[in-house]
């Protein structure tokens, strides 16, 4: 049931990237002054359409996890909201990633590298990395959103979503890959932070996994999955 | 994480259908807007190369020869020759093998070839850059004795004459045209492309004082996979297999057609031998070819000589139908002569086995055309077999034909000259009648013995050495129309050989004799549609609509090619030579395309060819007029005898077969180092495998590390 939310979740990215190349097909035609305010236009538009999906899919998962309650047998809830933003964000992350790196990962199967034109020749491990940080991006995103969403606190979605325009925009400021990387992964390394602890963690649960002291603790509250 | 586990499992659910149907609808959708959009990560590591003239590979009973790459294409690391020193860099102490090498035409000689050729492991390609002028010192990729083991003279006719013993028809041959090379060759224009090439090379690759280039450097990778090996017999075998629905052909043997015209019809359903006829066979030859495919000049091997016999058949068109000599004429062009004689091979084989109206009884003597292309001297050599001559009725025909050679060049500032020793006859048609019987024939060339074509078969025999130089400023129109001192020189050429084949034909009245003059207008004008322009106003007034549109802003090309492909030359040919020994008639479109002139005349066609032309435009208007043009030129198939017989080894007759490719393309771009390459990989395996354990640990402790802030509702974990 679980993998059903997942991959509609999945599909459901696909619009906003759509229209992210559609603007980038109908860019291609103009100058390149026009282009690139029609990219960084393209860029905006589609942040702001993902974060909406986002928050439409925070409703519609709310609504069939209430219905799902009354229609099957148990009392509790099959499946916690937490779960839901997480396998949400992975949804989007991992779509969002694809899109991103299937084209490249295509062209650099042959036998030359970027460079002839004078672009720098890290280009493929530079796309790599910036995959991956949005990846994970997306699924401390997806956490921290559902959760602030739950709790009615408007601040964070809006934190949400300038920490996701601020890192698209980031990527402007590539070929200087050091200069989109490094700021990439220092708001990955905070979303991850604020994701933690809205998930549930705290400080004292790590030091006690860390420190292998949670055996006892387990056995304590051992119930069946 | 608890979901895990259900994930796995779910994967039998019923739902799983409908979504996966709707998974592979919107990744077909998402994958066709990433190819529209954003493949510009392709340009950005790959310069696709524009004009690529490959080597390819062609084969015969025994050998292969030509260029070969591998499949999927050769990378080579790009090095700009500076010297044969140089190429010790290559070969030997280059660290970054293997080398894609860029010549200079000054540095493509033998030496450097044989030399790349045997460190071929080092070498992944060459690429030759054309120059635009010819070099000075002549270049003939064509070997020292052309077509050796197909003419006349081998051990059983004379041992001494054999293999080029006497005279070494063509001394500046390297010979490269006939090696075979494992790597691939290009050749490329000296325009702004190769400029680029060069400069990425200075700009990445290029080191001074010995010390190792840093990567990345710059490479280029090209494509030329031939499908055929060995040699012919295999080949043809590999063709016959049927192992799939598509039964691939690997390779096609080299062809075309004959064109033939006689100044009486012939009946071609009458095969065999013809009572009573006695016929002057005039030859010349129609092909060429240079190392690199498609790419063939010709201009003094080939064009000048059957311009010269196009120009004399027409200035003999009166003679011969006013008062008709009593022999025929037969004006044959030969296509395929550089490859061991395809064309005149076949058409000896054919009249041995009553194929074709004429028999070799027929046949009264030969007189050929070859090479006279002349620069400056206004002299021409007249070349016989000496062995048949050893025959006194054979050398009283020789005899009689030199005599009227000569005489026709009495009046004109021409002087014709036997050789002063006994030489055997230099590579032409007349040695394949000659195999067959011994037939008086004579070679007109240029040579007195060793060519004086500095650049034999190959791609710089071009107008440029014919002296063909047009005053600056002058429009295409003006230039076809204008008389170059070439067109003036085959001018007088060719009234000699008119004359004398009116002479030899049985021609006896001086009047019409004196009357058989060449138009030199028309000869600069051949000259030009054969190596300046073929699509120009005067060839498209001579040629039917539907082949108007094949007529290019680039000089003709005489490579033979293969049997289904046909060549430009032979069509043009043909309709030139309708034209100019045909006569206008006047009937219908219909009729005229059916080869027929009134509704139930079957016999014309079996005599005459028909052809509807376009005609010109008169001058206030800009429909053209066409109209028929009634003649007796033929197409006869100059398919080598080898491939009728299934003979594959035979050494008798031409196995010239070319192999067939999938695709010719280059590209250049740079190329990282190994080390990066590793790097990239591991550092990516490494995440992979540090995550997936970073996610294992996390959902195995899940309970405990997000143990907080539990919510009254979630009560599973």
């Amino acid at each position: 049931l679980t993998l059903c939310w997942f991959f509609y979740l999945a599909i459901g990215h696909h619009i906003p990237i759509y229209t992210q190349c559609l603007i980038l097909v109908i860019s291609n035609k103009e100058s390149a002054a026009q282009q690139k305010g029609l990219l960084i236009f393209g860029v905006v538009l589609s942040v702001l359409l993902q974060e909406t999906f986002r928050f439409a899919y925070y409703k519609l998962l709310k609504k069939a996890n209430e219905g799902l309650l009354t229609l099957s047998q148990e009392e509790t809830m099959p499946i916690s909201i937490r779960q839901l933003a997480y396998v949400s964000g992975l949804g989007f992350g991992f779509m969002s990633g694809a899109f991103s790196v299937v084209n490249i990962l295509a062209d650099s199967a042959g036998p030359g590298t970027v460079g002839i034109h004078g672009d720098s020749q890290h280009y493929f491990l530079s796309s790599a990395f910036m995959t991956m940080a949005i990846i994970l991006l997306h699924m401390f995103w997806g956490v921290v959103f559902f959760d602030a969403c739950e709790k009615q606190r408007w601040w964070a979605v809006g934190a949400v979503v300038i920490s996701h325009l601020l890192v698209s925009c980031l990527t402007f400021q590539n070929p200087e890959y050091v200069a989109s990387l490094v700021p990439t992964y220092v708001i990955l390394f905070l979303m991850g932070v604020w994701a933690f602890y809205s998930a549930g963690g705290s400080l004292k649960n790590l030091k006690l996994c860390l420190t292998c002291k949670d055996k006892d603790l387990l056995l304590a509250n051992h119930r069946p999955r | 994480m608890s979901t895990l586990p259900v994930v796995f499992s779910a994967f039998q659910t019923r739902k799983m259908d409908l979504l996966s149907n709707k998974w592979i609808i919107n990744l077909i959708f998402c994958c066709f807007f990433i190819g529209v959009s954003c493949n510009s990560v392709e340009n950005k590591i790959y310069v696709h190369l524009n004009y690529t003239i490959p080597c390819v590979r062609l084969l015969n009973a025994t050998h292969q020869i030509g260029c070969q790459s591998s499949l999927s294409g050769d990378v080579g690391v790009l090095h700009v020759l500076e010297s044969e020193a140089n190429l010790d860099w290559v070969l030997k102490t280059g660290p970054n093998p293997p080398y894609m090498v860029i010549l200079d035409s000054t540095l493509f000689t033998r030496s450097i070839m044989m030399k790349l050729k045997t460190g071929s492991s080092r070498v992944a390609g060459v690429v030759v850059v054309a120059p635009s002028s010819n070099p000075s010192e002549g270049f003939s990729p064509h070997t020292t004795c052309p077509n050796e083991n197909s003419g006349v003279y081998s051990e059983s006719y004379d041992p001494a004459l054999a293999h080029c013993n006497v005279t070494v028809w063509n001394p500046l041959g390297n010979g490269l045209s006939y090696e075979e090379y494992d790597f691939p060759m290009f050749s490329l224009k000296d325009d702004n492309d190769t400029q680029a090439i060069k400069q990425c090379y200075y700009n990445h690759n290029h080191v001074v004082n010995g010390s190792s280039p840093q990567y990345p450097l710059c490479a280029m990778q090209l494509y030329s996979h031939m499908s055929a090996v060995t040699d012919t017999a295999t080949c043809m075998r590999r063709n016959g297999i049927n192992f799939s629905l598509n039964p691939e052909t690997v390779c096609d043997p080299l062809g075309d057609f004959n064109v033939l015209a006689s100044t009486r019809p012939l009946n071609y359903t009458d095969k065999g031998h013809k009572t009573g006829e006695s016929v002057v066979i005039a030859a010349a030859r129609l092909d060429s070819r240079s190392f690199f495919f498609d790419i063939a000049p010709g201009a003094e091997s080939a064009a000048s000589g059957f311009v010269t016999l196009l120009a004399a058949a027409h200035a003999l068109r009166n003679a011969t139908q006013e008062a008709e000599p009593n022999r025929t004429i037969l004006y044959a062009f030969f296509q395929g002569e550089t490859f061991d004689y395809i064309g005149s091979s076949r058409l000896v084989y054919d009249m041995e086995n009553k194929q074709f109206p004429l028999d070799l009884d027929n046949v009264h003597s030969v007189l050929e055309i070859g090479q006279v292309g002349l620069h400056g001297e206004s002299k021409l050599w007249v070349h016989t077999d000496p062995v048949s001559r050893r025959n006194s009725s054979v050398n009283e025909e020789v005899e009689k034909l030199i005599k009227n050679l000569n005489s026709s060049a009495l009046n004109l500032n021409f002087s014709l000259q036997e050789p002063s020793f006994s030489q055997p006859l230099p590579p032409s048609s007349l040695q394949r009648f000659l195999r067959a019987r011994p037939i008086p024939g004579v070679v007109i060339q240029n040579h007195n013995s060793a060519f004086t074509n500095k650049y034999y078969e190959s791609m710089y025999d071009n107008a440029e050495y014919l002296n063909m130089s047009y005053p600056p400023n002058l429009t295409p129109e003006e230039q076809l129309e204008y008389i170059t001192d070439a067109a003036k020189a085959l001018t007088e050429a060719a009234t000699i050989v008119a004359r004398a084949l009116y002479t030899q034909a049985g021609g006896s009245d001086p009047i019409q004799l004196q009357n058989i003059n060449v138009d030199s207008q028309m000869v600069t004008q051949m000259l030009y549609g054969f190596l300046v322009k073929s699509n120009n106003s005067w060839f498209q007034q001579m040629v039917p609509s539907d082949f108007a549109i094949h007529l290019r802003d680039r000089p003709t090309n005489f490579y033979v090619g293969v049997t289904q492909q046909h060549s430009e030359p032979t069509f043009l040919v043909q309709y030139l030579l309708a034209n100019l020994t045909g006569t206008t008639v006047n009937i219908t479109q219909d009729n005229c395309q059916n080869q027929r002139e009134g509704e139930d005349d079957k016999e014309s066609k079996h005599i005459y060819s028909y052809m509807w032309v376009q005609g010109a435009a008169p001058p206030n208007s800009t429909e053209r007029v066409a109209f028929c043009v009634r003649s007796t030129v033929r197409l006869s198939k100059a398919l080598s005898p080898a491939f009728d017989l299934k003979e594959y080894t035979s050494k008798d007759y031409s196995t010239w077969t070319e192999s067939r490719w999938k695709s010719i393309k280059g590209r250049i771009f740079l190329v990282a180092s190994h080390e990066l390459e590793m790097l990239t990989l591991g550092v990516g395996v490494a995440v992979l495998i540090a995550s997936l354990m970073l996610t294992y640990i996390i959902s195995s402790k899940a309970d405990i590390l997000f143990s907080s802030g539990r919510e009254p509702t979630a009560a599973t974990y």
